[in-house]
């Protein structure tokens, strides 16, 4: 396995859906190549530093609804009935 | 989608709010306007680029909300069932805007040598900070890269690893297959990591 096969198979790596054949190559070339390992460790922080910043419930939430914002939307309710 | 995403009350609290919305009580549907607008807004800003597109998605969701409130089965929590409203209106929104000229994928993706070895060793990043103000820049950063990537990839990334949809769920959101879902995201969590590289490698100031 070169360095583009492994990055091509490193999600269903990480999803634990890399059938045992290639598992192995899989393995055999992260113990040869260090920089294949930092892009999977890199990679693998990418996926959780967007989980952990950006998604809810850490994510920037604002601490009040903007002004306006909850009579826009009950205006549009009352005009969409009328 | 399992994970709760508003608050500690489960189902079981939000019978008596249902019960009001489904009776048309006004004051029942500011509440909820009131309670979930602000996190709505926050899922809206992450697709959309535009504040005035953002605060219309969040709009358009909860008429959507409004008029199938009696198909809501409250299974599921309300705030879990709003958040996929409000991600399917501000697709809805994306798609009506003109599409902007983009970078190709393919300028964001590693390159390899002839032999299929990396061109650019990958190199290790600093450990992401504690410090709350640290990590408000971060965030900063994270959400302008994300909207570096062309808008096909960025999207399947929001869905999948940020509004944590999994790939049946995001794939019926952009009518596309799960499979293509799963290379789109790939391929945008490899670019996504690159345009992070420069800023977070271990040399970095």
């Amino acid at each position: 396995m070169n360095c583009r096969e492994f990055v091509d198979f490193l999600m269903d790596y990480l999803d634990g859906t890399l059938p045992d054949q290639q598992l192995t190559t899989f393995r055999q070339h992260m113990d040869d190549c260090p920089s294949c390992v930092t892009y999977l460790d890199t990679y693998r922080e990418t996926v959780r530093l967007g989980r952990e910043l950006c998604a809810d419930p850490e994510g920037p939430v604002p601490p009040e609804v903007p002004r306006g914002l909850v009579e826009a939307v009950l205006a549009a309710r009352r005009s969409e009935r009328s | 989608m399992t994970i709760p995403r508003n608050g500690a009350e489960g189902p079981d609290d939000e019978g008596p709010l249902l019960e009001r919305l489904r009776r048309g009580e006004e004051a029942a549907y500011e509440e909820l306007v009131r309670v979930h607008a602000g996190r709505m807004l926050a899922v809206a800003r992450r697709f959309l680029h535009g504040e005035e597109d953002a605060r219309d998605a969040v709009q358009d969701a909860f008429l959507a909300a409004f008029r199938s409130i009696d198909r809501f089965e409250g299974q599921a929590r309300l705030s879990t069932w709003l958040h996929r409203i409000v991600v399917n209106a501000a697709l809805m929104k994306l798609r009506t805007r003109r599409r902007k000229p983009e970078t190709s994928i393919e300028e964001l993706l590693p390159t390899y040598l002839e032999d299929g070895h990396l061109a650019s060793p990958a190199v290790e990043w600093r450990k992401a900070p504690q410090d709350v103000l640290e990590r408000a820049e971060l965030r900063q950063l994270l959400l302008e890269k994300i909207h570096e990537l062309p808008e096909a990839y960025r999207n399947v990334l929001l869905l999948r690893d940020i509004e944590e949809l999994d790939t049946e769920e995001a794939a019926g959101v952009m009518g596309i297959s799960p499979g293509a879902v799963k290379t789109r995201l790939h391929r945008a969590r490899q670019a996504l990591r690159g345009l992070l590289e420069p800023h977070l490698q271990r040399s970095a100031p």
